[in-house]
């Protein structure tokens, strides 16, 4: 319902609208085009059969050529007002209008719409989270990882050696430098680098100062003078993840040498 | 949970006074109340006190354990779904001699011998929206190797003999419904097998949070976890196909396809090993979860393929404990 028109149910009505020109109740000789499995029929309404409501209204099947069609409308409603004429030739336009688009539409591909069942949705969301956590992809992920590794499928790129940190880094000074031109045209490994040192290199490094402060400063000294070699020739490898755990030693050791200065001033004093 | 108790207590007081060990008279049960107010907190106090005894009982039986030491009996393993589920017999024997000779003459040989290079076309349905084509874009650079196409209004079967002609390997048509991405069809071209999967919790780059930077163009290694079965074992080789055989270590990216109760999780990481004992990774790239619906012998082709398997909801859904991948 428009704010001026009604909508007319009728299934005879021309144009759709319920006026009292386009009613095919209030007038007595009425005319409509209507199709029927993709024909089109012009069916006409006289006063002569009003009587007879099974025979009141007369079809004519249209041909399937435009242009004849509208002659046949012509020639059928030929002495019909001029307002039934002209509607019944735009109907008919426009059904064949519409006709062409459903033949061309089925011919392309058409999507088809699956009907997606609530519950069994709900059920499929439901078991994927639950899936996600049994699955406990970050220590797969690093399970793997760490078994291609040790199955030796990354072949010589990571040196890792089995002892202890301080090992580890006598250890590194030798490979460092054999290192450093391998890895020195990988820009990936900073961009990387700068993640790991931030984040995780904290806690470990500061895990394994713990242990180190247990182990003797001679030692430490040493390996002072040896890092302050290498750090010249730092390398992209796994040196500067070490490079401010070294730092913080160094920092930290720095700390234990004052606080011993003072007590032998004292003892001396 | 019923004990003996104060009988008079338990009629009247609907209120705050508890006493310290609740007792009920041996044939009442909570559910007998009418009055719901006072049976919900009765059903509570009851709630309260099985868990005190549950605490109890734990106690009581770690102390145990710990004054047996060494004689104690082994810890019970708890059950999970993974534990109970019901044995699937086309689980794939590692050493099984049938499933090593299909595979070395499948669809998938040529290029687990090295001899072909995987070319993928990643492709959506009509009218992509903007979600959807930065999933696709963002997949492209995950898979080495892949243009993105956009069909406008190209019947499938006409672009696939096209694919053909141009040396792709791979085709992969990512279904879209309202603005996100639900699906995805991949189908191994020169006549290979076509395997259709709903797609579900899509995230894009910017939506996963602590993410690094891009992925590079290095060669991404692949991890395959947990497709036991012979049609696990297919699809999973389906995917492993995607990506080029040899993959560059020094970038330090892997790709995650993960089973887990028939849903394959995709991850992609970057790495790092920090020691030999630890490894570090940072999620770049999107993630999505796949649930596999059919996979058909042939290219795709919906109405004469002849299908491998379906997922048939009716007869497969029966069971909890039940996974076909």
């Amino acid at each position: 319902r428009t704010k001026t028109q009604n909508f007319c149910r009728n299934e005879y009505n021309l144009t759709g609208l319920c006026n009292r020109s386009s009613c095919p109740l209030a007038n007595s000789q009425y005319a409509t085009i209507r199709e029927e499995k993709g024909r089109c029929y012009l069916y006409m309404k006289t006063i002569e059969r009003a009587a007879f409501p099974r025979r009141l209204w007369e079809r004519v099947l249209l041909s399937k050529n435009y242009e004849k069609a509208l002659e046949e409308i012509d020639e059928n409603l030929i002495y019909w007002p001029r307002f039934i004429r002209h509607k019944c030739k735009q109907r008919f336009t426009k059904i064949t209008q519409y006709l062409i688009r459903i033949r061309k539409l089925t011919l392309k591909r058409q999507r088809k719409l699956v009907p997606l069942r609530r519950k069994i949705e709900r059920r499929e969301k439901r078991r994927e989270e639950k899936a996600l956590i049994a699955a406990q992809l970050d220590n797969a992920i690093e399970k793997e990882l760490l078994e291609r590794l040790k199955q030796d499928t990354y072949g010589d790129i990571y040196n890792f050696p089995i002892h202890a940190f301080d090992k580890a880094l006598q250890q590194q000074d030798a490979e460092s430098e054999s290192e450093s031109d391998a890895e020195k045209e990988d820009e990936e490994d900073t961009d990387t680098r700068e993640f790991v040192e931030a984040e995780d290199s904290d806690l470990s490094d500061f895990e394994d100062m713990d242990k180190l402060e247990t182990s003797s400063e001679e030692e430490q000294e040493e390996e002072e003078e040896v890092e302050k070699k290498a750090s010249h020739s730092t390398s992209k490898g796994k040196t500067p993840l070490k490079g401010p755990a070294r730092r913080k030693r160094r920092y930290i050791e720095i700390e234990y040498e004052e606080e011993t200065e003072p007590t032998t001033k004292t003892k001396a004093a | 949970g019923d004990g003996s108790g104060p009988v008079g207590a338990v009629a009247e007081d609907g209120g705050p006074l508890v006493p310290e060990r609740v007792l009920f008279p041996p044939t009442f049960s909570v559910s007998e109340i009418k009055n719901k107010q006072r049976r919900h907190f009765m059903f509570l106090r009851w709630k309260q006190q099985q868990r005190k005894e549950k605490l109890a009982a734990k106690k009581k039986r770690r102390k145990e354990r710990e004054a047996l030491g060494d004689e104690a009996p082994p810890k019970a393993i708890p059950k999970t779904i993974e534990n109970q589920r019901v044995y699937d017999e086309t689980t794939v024997d590692p050493n099984d001699e049938e499933v090593a000779f299909d595979e070395a003459t499948d669809e998938f040989a040529p290029y687990f011998n090295r001899q072909t290079v995987p070319k993928i076309l990643i492709t959506t349905s009509d009218r992509p929206r903007g979600r959807t084509v930065r999933f696709c874009e963002q997949l492209s650079t995950v898979i080495p190797n892949s243009h993105v196409y956009y069909r406008r209004g190209l019947a499938l079967k006409r672009i696939i003999p096209q694919c053909i002609a141009r040396d792709f390997t791979d085709l992969i048509v990512i279904n879209e419904d309202r603005k996100i991405p639900n699906g995805l069809v991949l189908s191994h071209l020169p006549d290979g097998p076509t395997a259709h999967f709903r797609m579900s919790s899509v995230r894009l780059r910017k939506e996963i949070k602590r993410t690094g930077k891009e992925p590079t163009e290095h060669v991404p290694e692949v991890i395959l976890n947990n497709f036991t079965t012979r049609l696990g074992h297919s699809v999973g080789r389906m995917f492993a196909s995607l990506f080029p055989h040899d993959p560059q270590f020094i970038g330090r990216q892997v790709a995650t396809f993960h089973n887990q109760r028939d849903y394959i999780f995709f991850r992609f990481h970057r790495y790092i090993f920090k020691s030999e004992k630890k490894v570090g990774i940072q999620e770049l790239g999107p993630r999505f979860t796949l649930k596999l619906r059919s996979l058909q012998k042939g290219t795709f082709d919906s109405k004469f393929g002849e299908y491998e398997w379906i997922h048939k909801r009716r007869e497969m859904d029966t069971s909890r404990r039940k996974f076909h991948l």
